[in-house]
C-alpha cells in the first residue's frame, strides 16, 4: 500500500497512485443507478429527491432504470403488502450483481404505522438482504440522500478479494433468492432464514 | 368549454337515452389475442396496479385492472382505535394531499358528534386545501406529461412549485407530507402572521408559473397530438360510474362539491368551475390547469379576508370522546373528487364502521370503457390523466 502522505505529494507533482481496488470502487459507487420503482408515499419524496431543489445527480444516480436489469439500486419506498412481496423478491433477483437495497421509511423496515395490518409484511429485510435502512414515515429527501451516501461508503470499503468482497465476486454467494407464495394463513416461507434469522424471544 | 346551462339541457337528453357502454371490441378475423400484464412494477403506473391487457396488434380488445397490491387494512384498523388515532393514517389514503384527507376525516368526526367550528379555522383550511389542490394539479400534469415522453422537464417545472407550497406546510405543521393538522372542531396550531406573509408571497408567484407552465406545453403540438380526441369519457357514462373531480368535469358535468355542498365557507368566495367540452384527455389536462387558476382566485380572496379569533371550538372535545349512536357521512371535493368518510358510531370510544369513499377508485372504474379501440401507448396516457394514487385506490 502506498503511504497516504507520499501519494498526497506525488498528487501535487501531477502524478496519481491508486489502486485497483479504489479505481474500481470509485467507478462503481460513483454511478449508482436506481430502479425507477416505487410502492407508495415514500415514492414520492423519492421523485421530489431527483427533482431540480435536491438533485440527486449530485451523487451519480439520477438515472432511474424501468428495467431491473439495468439498475443496481432497489429502493422500496412504501410499503410492502403481502400481494406485493413475491414480485418484490422476483424484481430483486432479475438484477444483475453486483445490486443493493435501501429500505426507504418505516413500513419498508417493519411495517410501520401499519404494522397490525394483516396484509403488510413486517420488514422487507424477511426476504432480501438490506444494505441502509432510513427511517422516517416518509423519510425527507435528505435522508434518503443520506443513506446514498452511506451505501457509497460502504462501496468504497468493499475489499475485491477475501472476507467482504461484493457478491459478484464471490462465487459462493447465493444469487437466487426463494421468492415467496401465498399459503393459507401468510406467505410461505414466512421468511427466509439465511437472510432474516428469526428473532428468539426470551421469556 | 361549455356554460352549465348548456351542459345540463345536453346531458338531460343523453340520459333519456339510457345507459349506453361503448361496444365490447371485437378481434379482426382470426388473430390470435396477445396477453399482455402491464405492471405491478410497470414505471407509469403510478405504484403498484396491474393491467391485465388483451391486444389485437396495437389495439386494446380488453382490460382488466388488478387492485389490492397496496392494500394496508386501513379501514380495520381505524375501527380498532380511537377516533382521533385515525387521523395520521388518513394522510397516508392519498398521500400527495394529505391535508384534504384531514379535512374530509374532521369534517365527518364533526358532523357525528355536532361541533362547530371557529370562523378563523374555517378559513385556514379552505387556504391550507387550495395550496393542496394546486401542487396536487401541478404534479399529476407533470407525471402525466412524462408519461407522454417528455421526460424530466415538466416533472421538474411542477415540482419546483410544489417545493414551496411544501416548505409553506412544513413550516406550519412539522411535516412536507403526512401533515396530520386538522382536529375535530378546529386546527392543531394557529397561523402566524409571518406564515400568511409567506403564504401571500407564495401564492403571488403562481399565476406566473402556470403561465410558464401553459406556454411551455399547452399549445405544444406534439401534446396536443397525443391528447386530442384520446381517451374518450361521455358525460352519461362518466355520471352513471360515479366518476367525480377534474374526470368528470373534463367530460362537461357541472358538479362541483364546492358549489353544491357549501362545505366549510366556500360560499363566501367567487370561483368559477371550469367545464371540459369533449371529455378527451386534453380536456381533463385543461381542466387542471383551470381549476389551479381558479384555486389562486379562492386564496387571494381568503388570505386577504383571514380574520383573527381561536382556532378551536371551545366546547370540542378532542381525545376519549364517546359520539352518540348513529352515523354521519362527511365529504369534500379533494383534488381528486368527492372524497367521503361514513362513520357509524355505536356509542363507542371507537367507530363500529368507518368507510373511505375514494375517488380514485372510483374514477377508475371507467378505465377499460375509455381504454377499449385505443393503442397501448394511448393506456398509459389515459390511465395517467385520471390522476389516481394507490393508496387511495387500495386503502
Amino acid at each position: 500500500m502506498v503511504d497516504q502522505q507520499l501519494k498526497i505529494e506525488l498528487g501535487k507533482q501531477g502524478v496519481l497512485v491508486t489502486t485497483i481496488e479504489e479505481l474500481y470502487n470509485w467507478g462503481r459507487r460513483s454511478s449508482i443507478w436506481p430502479m425507477q420503482f416505487g410502492l407508495a408515499c415514500c415514492a414520492i419524496e423519492m421523485i421530489a429527491t431527483t427533482m431540480a431543489r435536491y438533485d440527486l445527480a449530485r451523487f451519480g444516480a439520477e438515472v432511474f432504470r424501468p428495467s431491473p436489469r439495468q439498475a443496481d439500486l432497489m429502493i422500496i419506498s412504501g410499503t410492502v403488502t403481502k400481494k406485493m412481496a413475491p414480485q418484490v423478491v422476483r424484481l430483486y433477483n432479475q438484477m444483475a450483481e453486483p445490486r443493493y437495497v435501501i429500505a426507504m421509511g418505516a413500513c419498508a423496515i417493519s411495517g410501520g404505522p401499519f404494522k397490525q395490518g394483516y396484509n403488510v409484511l413486517k420488514g422487507i429485510d424477511r426476504y432480501i438482504p438490506v444494505d441502509v435502512h432510513i427511517p422516517g414515515c416518509p423519510p425527507r429527501p435528505e435522508a434518503l440522500i443520506q443513506a446514498f451516501m452511506t451505501l457509497q461508503k460502504k462501496i468504497d470499503a468493499q475489499p475485491l478479494t477475501g472476507e467482504g468482497r461484493p457478491r459478484h465476486l464471490d462465487a459462493a454467494a447465493q444469487g437466487e433468492f426463494p421468492v415467496p407464495e401465498q399459503g393459507e394463513h401468510d406467505l410461505e416461507p414466512t421468511s427466509n432464514k439465511g437472510v432474516w434469522p428469526v428473532p428468539v424471544v426470551i421469556r | 368549454m361549455t356554460t352549465p346551462a348548456a351542459t345540463s339541457a345536453f346531458l338531460r337528453e343523453k340520459m333519456e337515452e339510457g345507459w349506453n357502454r361503448p361496444p365490447i371490441m371485437e378481434p379482426d378475423g382470426e388473430a390470435e389475442l396477445l396477453e399482455v400484464a402491464m405492471g405491478p412494477h410497470h414505471p407509469s403506473t403510478h405504484g403498484v396496479f396491474r393491467m391485465d391487457l388483451a391486444l389485437d396488434g396495437e389495439r386494446v380488445i380488453r382490460l382488466k385492472p388488478v387492485f389490492g397490491y397496496l392494500h394496508r387494512n386501513h379501514e380495520k384498523i381505524a375501527e380498532g382505535v380511537s377516533y382521533l388515532a385515525s387521523m395520521p393514517y388518513t394522510d397516508r389514503l392519498d398521500y400527495i394531499c394529505s391535508l384534504t384527507n384531514n379535512w374530509a376525516y374532521a369534517l365527518a368526526v364533526e358532523k357525528l358528534t355536532g361541533q362547530e367550528v371557529p370562523e378563523r379555522a374555517e378559513y385556514i383550511r379552505v387556504i391550507l386545501g387550495e395550496l393542496t389542490r394546486i401542487q396536487n394539479h401541478a404534479s399529476s400534469i407533470g407525471f402525466l406529461l412524462q408519461e407522454m415522453g417528455a421526460s424530466g422537464t415538466p416533472l421538474m417545472y411542477a415540482f419546483k412549485e410544489r417545493e414551496k407550497i411544501l416548505d409553506l406546510f412544513e413550516s406550519l405543521t412539522g411535516s412536507r407530507m403526512m401533515c396530520n393538522y386538522m382536529r375535530f372542531g378546529g386546527c392543531r396550531v394557529d397561523v402566524s402572521a409571518a406564515w400568511l406573509d409567506a403564504a401571500r408571497k407564495v401564492v403571488a408567484g403562481l399565476p406566473g408559473f402556470i403561465d410558464e407552465f401553459e406556454n411551455l406545453l399547452s399549445g405544444n403540438e406534439i401534446l396536443m397530438a397525443r391528447c386530442q380526441g384520446v381517451g374518450i369519457l361521455r358525460p352519461e357514462l362518466a355520471v352513471n360510474a360515479g366518476v367525480t373531480g377534474p374526470m368528470l368535469r373534463g367530460s362537461g358535468v357541472n358538479y362541483d362539491i364546492r358549489k353544491i355542498d357549501h362545505y366549510g365557507i366556500y360560499d363566501r368566495f367567487r370561483f368559477r368551475v371550469p367545464l371540459g367540452d369533449h371529455g378527451d384527455v386534453y380536456d381533463r389536462y385543461m381542466v387542471r390547469i383551470l381549476e389551479m387558476r381558479e384555486s389562486i382566485a379562492i386564496l387571494n380572496q381568503a388570505l386577504k379576508e383571514i380574520p383573527g379569533g381561536s382556532i378551536m371550538d371551545p366546547k370540542a372535545k378532542i381525545r376519549g370522546f364517546r359520539p352518540k349512536p348513529g352515523e354521519a357521512y362527511g365529504r369534500i371535493e379533494a383534488p381528486k373528487g368527492e372524497l367521503g368518510f361514513y362513520l357509524i358510531s355505536d356509542g363507542g370510544p371507537n367507530p363500529y364502521r368507518y368507510r373511505v369513499r375514494p375517488p380514485s377508485l372510483i374514477n377508475l372504474t371507467v378505465l377499460e370503457d375509455m381504454c377499449l379501440g385505443s393503442n397501448v401507448a394511448d393506456v398509459v396516457l389515459i390511465f395517467g390523466s385520471v390522476d389516481i394514487v394507490l393508496g387511495e385506490v387500495d386503502r
